[in-house]
């Protein structure tokens, strides 16, 4: 039956139905609130795990990582700063291919501090063998993380997995969301049964160092595990909607969704809750008989190359918008969507809108203003829009920036 | 091959790992393991003995071992502790009892002291029930002989080096132990690699106990410390004897036993036979940190009582 819950809520309802064997906790804004609920769940004895209040999120991944080693299942929840603070263990985590299931409340990264949302965060850990989900809203960010318990556990998989949802607008917002109980996930989520563990019945040696002729294969395996995730996630993907009935992207493979895109001439490309904002923009054109169209991707890490090529491979031209920026260069998505294109021969133009950050709203009028710039760019070449002119600063607030000789 | 290769037989931990000869913290390897037995689950940090006993595929380690990074593997031994508490709990089939596992950390000084007092002192306070175990050779051996928290005031490190304007290391020891007990501890205890069998009774009368442990075993690192490997142990025995390292234990905060120090010997005789501390012999200067150590040997002899 449908309920009306917070994102926060949702995403403790999620963890306690997957019932993992121990969740370290620390708090962050704007995640505090999930392992909140999942200690009143425990309080209330509606939850079994030892919940470990921990003395930092170094530790809250530390923690998780020697209880994963163990074989248990385990949750933790982060984002920012804290999420920084965990990044030298997680990365070590897929290294030793530990499976971890964390809830990440995106949020950007200091300085300034903010505790407001964006993707900047999250894309700071891209390269650390972390399998990273985003959520358009309540529901999906709830039901990924069932989905990433059942790919991250795969023993062919074995990795840590980030469970993201925007800071606030999701972590905050009431939906109406249809929960799940442990007895309902049983069939879709088995109990984790991990090929190897510490127990001293069978004495194994983990984590041990590589010299140069191991440790180029201990990575790649981990890559190979990253894209294999692809098929495990298409797989998850189906049977969750074969018994929840809820579809993300089935005819993707659950790693892409997309909105009226088939014949779109302009194609928005974007990840999370700012899609639902986009969705409302993209009618109103539709409506004006103009071909715009959505590409969200639900997956970041491992990259769905092939499913986006496919979508966007005759589109007119591309707008990334995205909370992300890889100062110094573009936006992260930007940077892997065209690099993903390479191969296609693709001489689409592609935009790069860098919106949203620390929380700053992106408006209907906003999205409109991109989607006017990238009508203008349709059926150049991309060395036509020329390279400095392919990013874009939404709203940028010219007005208080020093002049260019202050910077 | 490989079979025979990984072969342990009744050796926990065994001989083909990389620690020099006369390792202090190789041997406190394995007084450890003879202590707590196969039924046991180990927690390394990054440091010599990790890469010493573990270069892939090869390990020293006949017991259940793991190393993750640096700073962290209190909070690694804190996780597979809890783990076990819930298998425990929940019943949960292949895996051995809570109560029939030894949760051990062994870690050195730099591991200890400095970079992963954080993870320590939240396992420490969390009261999970793991034995910390650290291996004290007084500075970062793994990187090169950098001065630790642990190191003491006077000797040369490769980042105290003694030279013109410097006589080694110019801050004192840190008191790990009663940092240790100031979190609670039901027990702290001190050992030296000298005196095997003391530690050895100490790690199995900790493993007795529910809850957090602290044991700090002196071990010298003859590279380090610039000495014949055949001298360890001696060197071992004079940190004792001079009072400079007290043996003792403490329950709930109160010293309940220590190794008594007959004719307490004067400091030189430990510090002249390590090549870290031969410039306070010969610098302007020296003298006084060497009066310093002395009166730091006097305060543990009165404070702690041997």
């Amino acid at each position: 039956m449908a309920k009306m819950l917070t994102g926060y809520n949702a995403v403790a309802e999620a963890v306690k139905a997957c019932n993992p064997d121990v969740i370290p906790a620390y708090p962050i804004t704007p995640q505090t609130d999930i392992v909140e609920r999942i200690s009143e769940m425990v309080a209330d004895g509606e939850l079994t795990s030892e919940y470990v209040k921990v003395d930092s999120e170094f530790n809250a991944a530390s923690t998780a990582i020697g209880a994963s080693a163990a074989g248990a299942r385990v949750f933790t929840a982060t984002c920012s700063q804290g999420l920084k603070l965990m990044s030298e263990p997680l990365f070590s985590a897929s290294g030793m291919r530990l499976p971890l299931v964390l809830a990440v409340a995106n949020r950007s990264l200091s300085a300034p501090l903010s505790i407001w949302g964006d993707h900047t965060d999250t894309f700071a850990e891209r390269d650390g063998g972390m399998i990273q989900f985003y959520a358009e809203d309540v529901q999906e960010a709830m039901d990924n993380i069932a989905i990433a318990y059942r790919v991250a556990e795969d023993n062919e998989i074995s990795l840590p997995a980030l469970s993201c949802l925007d800071g606030f607008i999701l972590t905050h917002v009431q939906e109406g969301v249809e929960p799940f109980s442990e007895e309902e996930l049983s069939g879709f989520l088995p109990q984790r049964d991990p090929i190897y563990t510490l127990d001293p019945s069978n004495p194994k040696t983990m984590g041990a160092y590589a010299r140069p002729e191991h440790w180029t294969e201990t990575r790649y395996t981990v890559h190979k595990a990253q894209l294999k995730a692809k098929d495990k996630i298409a797989d998850a993907v189906e049977e969750f909607a074969d018994i929840f009935g809820r579809e993300y992207g089935l005819e993707h493979r659950g790693l892409i969704e997309t909105y009226r895109a088939e014949d779109a001439d302009v194609i928005l490309v974007a990840l999370g809750s700012i899609c639902g904002t986009i969705r409302y923009i993209v009618d109103e054109y539709r409506k004006k008989g103009e071909k715009i169209g959505i590409v969200r991707p639900r997956v970041y890490r491992p990259f769905p190359v092939e499913e986006l090529n496919k979508v966007l491979e005759d589109a007119e031209a591309i707008a990334v918008i995205e909370k992300d920026i890889s100062l110094g260069y573009q936006g992260g998505l930007a940077i892997d969507i065209k690099s993903a294109m390479y191969s296609t021969g693709s001489r689409i133009p592609i935009l790069n809108f860098i919106a949203g950050l620390a929380g700053r709203d992106v408006r209907k009028d906003n999205i409109r203003k991109m989607v006017e710039q990238t009508k203008e760019v349709r059926g150049k070449n991309p060395e036509d829009v020329g390279f400095e002119n392919e990013e874009r600063w939404d709203s940028l607030r010219t007005e208080i920036l020093p002049g260019d000789d202050e910077l | 091959m490989t079979e025979d290769r990984f072969k342990h037989d009744e050796d926990l931990f065994c001989s083909g790992h990389r620690a020099c000869p006369g390792c202090g913290a190789a041997l406190t390897s394995k007084l450890v393991t003879e202590a707590t037995g196969p039924q046991t689950i180990l927690s390394m940090p990054t440091g010599c003995m990790e890469v010493t006993t573990t270069p892939y595929p090869e390990s020293a380690w006949g017991i259940s071992w793991i190393h993750n990074i640096f700073e962290n593997s209190a909070a690694v031994a804190g996780g597979i502790e809890t783990a076990y508490k819930s298998f425990s709990k929940r019943g949960k089939e292949g895996y051995t009892d809570k109560d029939d596992v030894n949760f051990v950390v062994l870690a050195g000084d730099g591991a200890t002291f400095d970079i992963g007092i954080r993870s320590l002192s939240g396992m420490m306070e969390r009261g999970h029930d793991v034995l910390y175990i650290c291996y004290d050779n007084e500075a970062y051996m793994n990187t090169g002989i950098q001065r630790s928290g642990s190191t003491p005031m006077g000797a040369a490190t490769t980042t105290t080096p003694a030279g013109k304007q410097s006589l080694g290391e110019d801050i004192r020891k840190k008191d790990m132990p009663s940092i240790a007990a100031a979190h609670g501890l039901e027990y702290v205890a001190t050992a030296s690699v000298a005196y095997p069998e003391d530690f050895k009774r100490k790690v199995k009368k900790a493993l007795e106990i529910e809850g957090p442990k602290y044991i700090q075993i002196f071990a010298p690192c003859p590279r380090g410390w610039r000495h014949e490997s055949k001298n360890t142990i001696k060197i071992a025995r004079l940190a004792v004897e001079t009072g400079l390292y007290p043996v003792f234990e403490m329950e709930n905060g109160r010293i309940t036993n220590t190794m008594k120090v007959k004719d307490r010997k004067p400091v030189e005789e430990y510090l002249k036979v390590q090549g870290r501390f031969k410039h306070l012999f010969k610098k302007e200067g020296g003298d006084e940190i060497i009066d310093y150590l002395q009166e730091v040997a006097d305060v543990n002899a009165e404070k702690i009582g041997f």
